[in-house]
C-alpha cells in the first residue's frame, strides 16, 4: 500500500541533495532579491555593534562560561548512548533476552556516569 | 484512503514518453524543489498568522485585522517590508562565517521537512533510518545558531548563542529518548513503515501510560528545542536584546524566524508522526463503520491538521508561562526529564516484552 518512492526517485541520497539545495536556494534566492530591492546608505554608526549605544570595549570573541563547556561533555556521552540505543530498539523484539541483559549493562553503566557526575555537582549552574 | 503516489507515478509516465531516463529523474527533482520551496514558504507565513491570531485571543486582542480580510494577507505584507529593509553591513564581524549560518539553520530545517510523512505516498524522503536522519539533520541548526551568535562580534549574541547551544544539546537527549521509546514499540526507524504501524491504533493509546509520559517530555523538549515558549532564553529580549539574531537585519532577520516557525511545524510533525499516526486517519479496532467514514478525510488534512493542533499547544506553552532561568532550565532537563526518560523507557521494554501492550 504504501509507496517507498515519490514519482520514479528511487534514491534517497539523490532527494536529500535536492532538498538541501532548495534550502540553499531559498537563502541564496531571497538575498539576492533583498540586495536588489533594499535601500543602502552609509553612516560609520551603524557597522558597531548593537549593544549600549557607547563604544564597544574589548574583544566580543572572547572566553565563557565554563559552565557551558561541561554540559558539552554531558551531552556528548549521553548524545553517543542514544546513538547505539537506536539499532537496538529497532531489533529489541529479535534480540530477545540476550540483547535486553547486554543492552540493561550498557545503560547501567551509564548511569553510574549520570548518578557520578550529579553526585560530583556537574548538574549544578555555578 | 487516496493513494497520492498514482498521481506521481503517472507524471512520471508522462516524463518518461518523452524524456531520457536520467532527465526525467532531474526534471522530478526539480519539480520536488519547487514544491518543498512553496510548501515551506507558504506554511511559514500561515504559521505567523496562526501565531498571531492566537497569542491575540489568548490576550483578549483583535491580533492582526487590517490588511486583507480578517488580517490574512498581514504576514505577506510583512514578508515583503522584510525584504526592502536595508541588509546593514558591520565592521568587527567574521563575515563568512556571518554569511553562512542563515543558511545551515535553513537547510537544517528544509531537510527534516522533506522527511516528514504528507500524506499517504506523498513522502519525499523515505530512508530505513528516517526518524534518525531526522534528528541528525535537526541538530545541524544549533550550528548555525552557535555561528550566528559567534560571528556576530557582538557579547549578546555569543551568550545568546551559548544559551542556545547547551539548551538545544541538552533537551537533544530528551527528544531522542522519547523517540528511541517510541521505536522500540514501532521496531522500525522509516518514517512510513512508523505511520504504518499505527494501522490499527494510534501508538499514543497503543504503548498506554509510557507513550503518554514520553508524549509528555516530548511536547516539553520540543518547545526547549525550538527557542520558544518559556526556554526562550537565548533571545530573551529584557537581558540580551535579541539574543543570537541582534546584529542581523532585514531577510538576513527574516531566515532565523522563518526557520523558527518551521521548526515549530516540524516539532509538531515528529509529534503527530511518533504519537498521533502522521497521516494515518483515526482508527478504533473492531469499529469498521466509524474507520471507513475516517478514511474519506484525505491523508494531507490529516497530517498538517495534527500537526496544527500540536503547534497550537506549543504556542499555548508560550504566552501561558514566565520563561525560566539557565539554572532551572539545565536542572530540568539533567535532573527531572532525563531520569524520568530512561525509567520509562525500561518501562516501555518491559511491557513490550510482556506483550501489555494493544
Amino acid at each position: 500500500m504504501i509507496s517507498l518512492t515519490i514519482f520514479g526517485v528511487d534514491s534517497n541520497g539523490m532527494l536529500a541533495i535536492t532538498a538541501l539545495l532548495t534550502g540553499a536556494a531559498l537563502v541564496a534566492l531571497a538575498m539576492w532579491i533583498a540586495g536588489l530591492i533594499s535601500p543602502r546608505s552609509f553612516n560609520p554608526q551603524k557597522g558597531e555593534a548593537y549593544e549600549c549605544g557607547i563604544p564597544t570595549r574589548g574583544e566580543s570573541m572572547s572566553q565563557f562560561h565554563v559552565g557551558y563547556y561541561l554540559f558539552a561533555i554531558l551531552f556528548l556521552m549521553f548524545d553517543v548512548e542514544t546513538v547505539f540505543l537506536f539499532p537496538w530498539a529497532v531489533q529489541m523484539r529479535d534480540l530477545g533476552v540476550n540483547g535486553l541483559i547486554s543492552i540493561g549493562v550498557f545503560f547501567g553503566v551509564l548511569v553510574l556516569g549520570l548518578v557520578y557526575a550529579w553526585r560530583k555537582g556537574a548538574l549544578e549552574w555555578k | 484512503m487516496y493513494d497520492f503516489s498514482t498521481i506521481t507515478g503517472s507524471i512520471h509516465e508522462f516524463l518518461l514518453s518523452f524524456m531520457a531516463p536520467w532527465l526525467a529523474v532531474l526534471t522530478e527533482c526539480l519539480i520536488i524543489g519547487m514544491g518543498l520551496l512553496l510548501v515551506y514558504s507558504v506554511l511559514a507565513l500561515i504559521y505567523i498568522y496562526y501565531e498571531r491570531k492566537f497569542c491575540a485571543a489568548i490576550q483578549c486582542r483583535l491580533g492582526p485585522n487590517r490588511v486583507g480580510p480578517w488580517g490574512l494577507l498581514q504576514s505577506v505584507a510583512d514578508m515583503f517590508k522584510i525584504l526592502i529593509k536595508e541588509l546593514i553591513h558591520l565592521n568587527h564581524i567574521d563575515k563568512f562565517l556571518f554569511a553562512l549560518a542563515p543558511y545551515l539553520v535553513i537547510i537544517a530545517s528544509m531537510l527534516c521537512f522533506a522527511v516528514l510523512p504528507w500524506g499517504n505516498g506523498l513522502q519525499i524522503i523515505d530512508f530505513n533510518i528516517g526518524i534518525f536522519f531526522l534528528l541528525a539533520c535537526s541538530s545541524i541548526g544549533v550550528l548555525g545558531i552557535l555561528l550566528a551568535g559567534w560571528s556576530s562580534n557582538n557579547k549578546f549574541t555569543l551568550i545568546g548563542a551559548l544559551r542556545s547551544g547547551a539548551q538545544m544539546v541538552s533537551y537533544e537527549l530528551s527528544i531522542g529518548l522519547s523517540v528511541i521509546t517510541m521505536v522500540c514499540l514501532a521496531g522500525t526507524m522509516s518514517v512510513g513503515g512508523i505511520v504504518m504501524e499505527q494501522q490499527d491504533c494510534w501508538f499514543i493509546f497503543k504503548g498506554h501510560i509510557p507513550a503518554l509520559i514520553a508524549f509528555v517530555i516530548y511536547m516539553i523538549a520540543g518547545t526547549a528545542e525550538t527557542n520558544r515558549g518559556p526556554f526562550d532564553l537565548p533571545e530573551a529580549e529584557s537581558e540580551l536584546t535579541a539574543g543570537y539574531h541582534t546584529e542581523y537585519s532585514g531577510i538576513h532577520f527574516g531566515f532565523f524566524y522563518l526557520a523558527e516557525y518551521l521548526n515549530l511545524f516540524i516539532v509538531a510533525g515528529v509529534a503527530s508522526l511518533l504519537f498521533f499516526g502522521g497521516w494515518m486517519p483515526l482508527h478504533i479496532p473492531g469499529w469498521d463503520g466509524f474507520n471507513h467514514i475516517m478514511d474519506y478525510i484525505p491523508s494531507v488534512v490529516w497530517f498538517v491538521g495534527k500537526a496544527m493542533v500540536l503547534s497550537g499547544v506549543i504556542m499555548w506553552f508560550k504566552w501561558t508561562f514566565p520563561r525560566l532561568r539557565i539554572d532551572q532550565l539545565l536542572s530540568l532537563e539533567w535532573k527531572y526529564l532525563l531520569p524520568i526518560n530512561l525509567v520509562n523507557l525500561v518501562l516501555m521494554v518491559c511491557i513490550i516484552i510482556l506483550g501489555w501492550h494493544f
